[in-house]
């Protein structure tokens, strides 16, 4: 039996769907902050399905036959225009899979896709914590783990196997070879702490479709780098000729005009860094896009001078996104890569459209610093 | 390669099982099992139970969403039959023994209804190979022409795989690709009213009107000839076949897609039987012979899980099962024939018990020669359907949520079949091949009742515009009005018919 057959189907479809999920991304993305924020944990990602036309009832007008309680006028399902919903099972396959998913499981589809390994935070900070969760079962533990249902099952097996199961008086009596209990198992939480510093060039020449490509790189880089860390601090620097700090919202929706000097930018993190975030205490991870128009050439020199001599030493990664817009020389991501493209600390990635944010995650994120 | 055998233990369970079978009475084709690892049984469940397909995206969707299926929501796939002789099933390794000798209990009836029930009778039991075959067939055009085109193509034929004939149970190959008929190349035939002996008889004998009305009846034949198919076709794939302007190779990649869609098809048309065939008879075999006391409270677990009903959902296992033991139980106790029909007295009815003991040889009849649709219509009962609290619900537009619509047996009925009639596919015939006697191709939509989903089936138009590659046309009903659908390769109109 071949088992290299149905991997290439699925890559095709996985190809396929790309251009496909990036569609959905964006629909879900511009939810996807919200969800993902403000305080819900859950998020519900449909599995991807490409639905080849046919001659085909519509949905509303069939109906069909059920089963189980309920009177006449009683809802059975939410009506969502999708096909499938409160089918029959007598049906052919009507796969609309809805699967609540987690932050933490999102960020794990995303590691499993992108083939993201784990980050090995640098240093002693890798401090992990033991923390307990109740997921099986054992034949010994105290009453109050008891559980009821399992206990039951053997007590019943029990007493059929030995004859003594009454089916006119169904009573029965555990024993304590019967007795089932929960169980628990340490599983190892990292403990280290991490803080993700994004800077983002809001010069004249960034407009909006480009500040949408960094807000949703944002979010997935979030997403993974919270499944690998316990806390996350984030902050934001904007800058143009000069950088300032801002908060989240503003990070994403301010707009200025003016020149670009990165160099003001890279010092105002390392002065954040110096600080609020000693080296050997955090895993530091500053993010900076631009469309790569800098000041003149002394700025750029001055900026890898700063990246060489501060930022490098302190950082776990340093990654830097291009995005491409009409104004933007893109001369930045070049020079980066001429006089530190050697370095494994820095990333340097270009972002043209949305399809490439899947490779710039990739970019950023594979190298499992 | 890991061996794929069964284990000693299952390999003798397997024995005794098939022993307690045949005593039964069930006769099936060899049986090969396979015990796989999970992510082998998904691969092979998305190729469709078969370990060899041509190469096609679909596959990998299909496993995707198994995969995930399994590992979000908890669903699994316990066991795997194919309709070959002899029978590949596949089990999940590292199940409990229970659950395995459960499943081969289940195949067992499979395989017995694969080998006796009429509609499988002129399956392909040698699909395997012809599936490997088909694989290499693909392969080897796509190799020639390109993998795109060829997908793309393979695309295109499916969205039109449904358009075969379900209740044939043959397939009937094309002899040979006939020509078009040709029009008009004989004399054309003149009325010319019946003999006349005497010249003056002859506005008696054949007077005006007669004439006119023969002239008629002899110009709607000559109609009729002109048109081709001469009368609707329903397996339109074989119409495409026949007379569209395919090349070779996608004459070969919409025949596999044919032959494929009929291997399928009495699979589809016999699910509710065929699952409550072998359900009844893995709960038979493995509480009255197999199941060691130990075993029994799992395998009741396990059973409930494969008949559970639950959010208003039918389950075919449990239908399918519950019918045919009520079939069974009626056929113990005399409760059919006029007599017991026409007994008013319900009392007089539930006690009925004429001890006939004829139930097993009646269910044996049942798996012989129904299928869903004949299966429902002769044995669901009114009793039945109250006693497993049966409904029909509809979509409501006001509150956007589908329903409960109605208890009655009538109803019900009407519901069930028509969702089975045509395995819940819409009616379509080609009707004509030469419309407008200008080549293009006109299907109708014979409309029972329900629209057909129009941004489907508009795409569905686009794609056989490729094939036919002249102007599509499809009569339907939209909302109540008659419409003519047109395609003219780029634009759609939409035309009232009256």
């Amino acid at each position: 039996m071949s088992m290299k057959r149905v991997d290439r189907d699925l890559g095709r479809f996985r190809q396929i769907v790309r251009g496909k999920i990036k569609k959905d991304l964006r629909k879900y993305m511009s939810q996807g902050e919200m969800i993902g924020r403000q305080g819900k944990r859950f998020v519900s990602i449909p599995v991807p399905q490409i639905d080849i036309p046919q001659f085909r009832y519509g949905a509303r007008q069939g109906g069909g036959v059920g089963q189980g309680d309920g009177d006449v006028g009683d809802p059975i399902a939410q009506g969502d225009g999708q096909t499938g919903q409160g089918q029959a099972g007598s049906e052919p396959g009507q796969h609309v899979l809805e699967v609540d998913v987690s932050l933490e499981e999102l960020a794990a589809i995303l590691g499993e896709e992108l083939q993201l390994p784990n980050i090995q935070p640098k240093g002693k900070k890798n401090i992990v914590s033991e923390k307990d969760k109740y997921s099986g079962i054992r034949r010994t533990g105290p009453n109050s783990l008891r559980h009821f249902k399992r206990t039951y099952r053997e007590a019943l097996r029990r007493q059929i196997a030995a004859g003594d199961y009454d089916e006119g008086n169904p009573v029965v009596v555990p024993i304590r070879d019967d007795m089932r209990y929960r169980s628990w198992k340490e599983t190892m939480l990292p403990e280290s702490n991490a803080v993700i510093i994004y800077m983002m060039d809001v010069s004249g020449s960034m407009g909006t479709e480009q500040k949408e490509l960094v807000r949703i790189t944002a979010f997935w880089i979030e997403t993974w780098l919270r499944s690998q860390y316990k806390e996350i601090d984030i902050r934001y620097i904007v800058h143009d000729a000069a950088a300032k700090e801002v908060d989240q919202e503003t990070f994403y929706h301010i707009r200025e005009g003016g020149g670009t000097k990165i160099s003001s930018a890279y010092k105002l993190c390392n002065r954040l860094i110096d600080e609020r975030y000693p080296a050997d205490e955090w895993n530091i991870y500053p993010f900076h896009f631009s469309d790569g128009d800098n000041w003149g050439g002394g700025d750029t020199r001055e900026c890898i001078e700063l990246l060489k001599k501060e930022l490098l030493p302190k950082v776990n990664l340093f990654c830097y996104g291009q995005v491409r817009s009409l104004y933007g020389s893109g001369r930045f991501a070049h020079d980066l890569e001429e006089y530190l493209g050697g370095d494994e600390r820095i990333v340097i990635s270009e972002i043209a459209e949305r399809d490439d944010i899947y490779d710039t995650i990739k970019d950023f994120l594979g190298k499992g610093k | 390669m890991k061996s794929t055998r069964l284990p000693p233990n299952l390999e003798a369970a397997r024995e005794e099982i098939e022993r307690i079978a045949r005593d039964y009475g069930l006769d099936f084709f060899p049986i090969i099992y396979e015990v796989l690892d999970y992510r082998t049984l998904y691969e092979t469940a998305a190729f469709g139970g078969f370990p060899t397909r041509y190469p096609h995206w679909r596959f990998g969707m299909e496993f995707d969403q198994l995969l995930k299926g399994h590992v979000w929501a908890g669903s699994t796939i316990y066991e795997m039959v194919i309709n070959t002789n002899p029978s590949y099933a596949y089990l999940l390794e590292g199940n409990e023994d229970v659950t395995q000798k459960m499943v081969m209990a289940h195949v067992t009836g499979h395989v017995d209804f694969f080998k006796h029930n009429m509609w499988f009778a002129h399956t392909n039991r040698k699909m395997l190979d012809t599936m490997a075959n088909h694989a290499t067939r693909i392969q080897r055009i796509i190799d020639r022409i390109g993998y795109d085109t060829v997908e793309d193509f393979i695309d295109t034929c499916l969205s039109l795989e449904n358009l075969i004939d379900y209740h044939s149970p043959y397939i009937r190959r094309p002899e040979a690709q006939s020509p078009k008929p040709l029009v008009g190349d004989e004399e054309p035939e003149v009325v010319e009213g019946l003999k006349v002996e005497r010249e003056y008889m002859r506005e008696f004998i054949n007077p005006p009107e007669y004439l006119e009305a023969q002239r008629q009846k002899l110009e709607a034949e000559r109609a009729k000839q002109r048109r081709f198919p001469e009368n609707p076709q329903k397996d339109v794939l074989l119409f495409l076949m026949n007379y569209a302007p395919l090349e070779r190779w996608q004459h070969t990649v919409l025949e596999i897609v044919r032959d494929e869609a009929y291997y399928f098809a009495p699979q589809g048309m016999t699910k509710i039987l065929n699952e409550g065939w072998a359900s009844y008879w893995h709960s038979t075999i493995m509480t009255q012979k197999v199941a060691s006391a130990a075993e029994i409270v799992s395998f009741a677990d396990l059973h409930s899980g494969v008949v559970a009903t639950g959010g208003g959902r039918l389950n075919p296992y449990k239908l399918g099962l519950e019918l045919l033991r009520d079939i069974e139980d009626r056929w113990n106790k005399g409760k059919f024939g006029k007599e017991y029909d026409e007994c008013d007295d319900i009392a007089a009815k539930r006690a009925w018990d004429r001890q006939l003991g004829l139930g097993r040889q009646k269910i044996f009849e049942v798996r012989r020669l129904y299928n869903d649709v004949t299966f429902i219509d002769e044995f669901l009962t009114p009793e039945f359907v109250l006693e497993n609290k049966l409904f029909t619900y509809r979509y409501n537009r006001d509150t956007d949520v589908y329903e409960i619509a109605s208890r009655e047996f009538k109803e019900i009925k009407e519901k069930l079949l028509f969702r089975l009639t045509n395995f819940g596919q819409p009616f379509i015939y080609v009707e004509d091949g030469n419309y407008n006697n200008r080549g293009e191709l006109s299907l109708r939509h014979r409309h029972e009742g329900v629209d057909l989903k129009m941004d489907y089936a508009r795409d569905t138009m686009r794609n056989l515009y490729k094939i036919w590659t002249r102007p599509v046309h499809l009569e339907t009903v939209i909302d109540e009005k008659k419409r003519l659908l047109s395609f003219d390769g780029s634009d759609f109109t939409e035309r009232r018919i009256d």
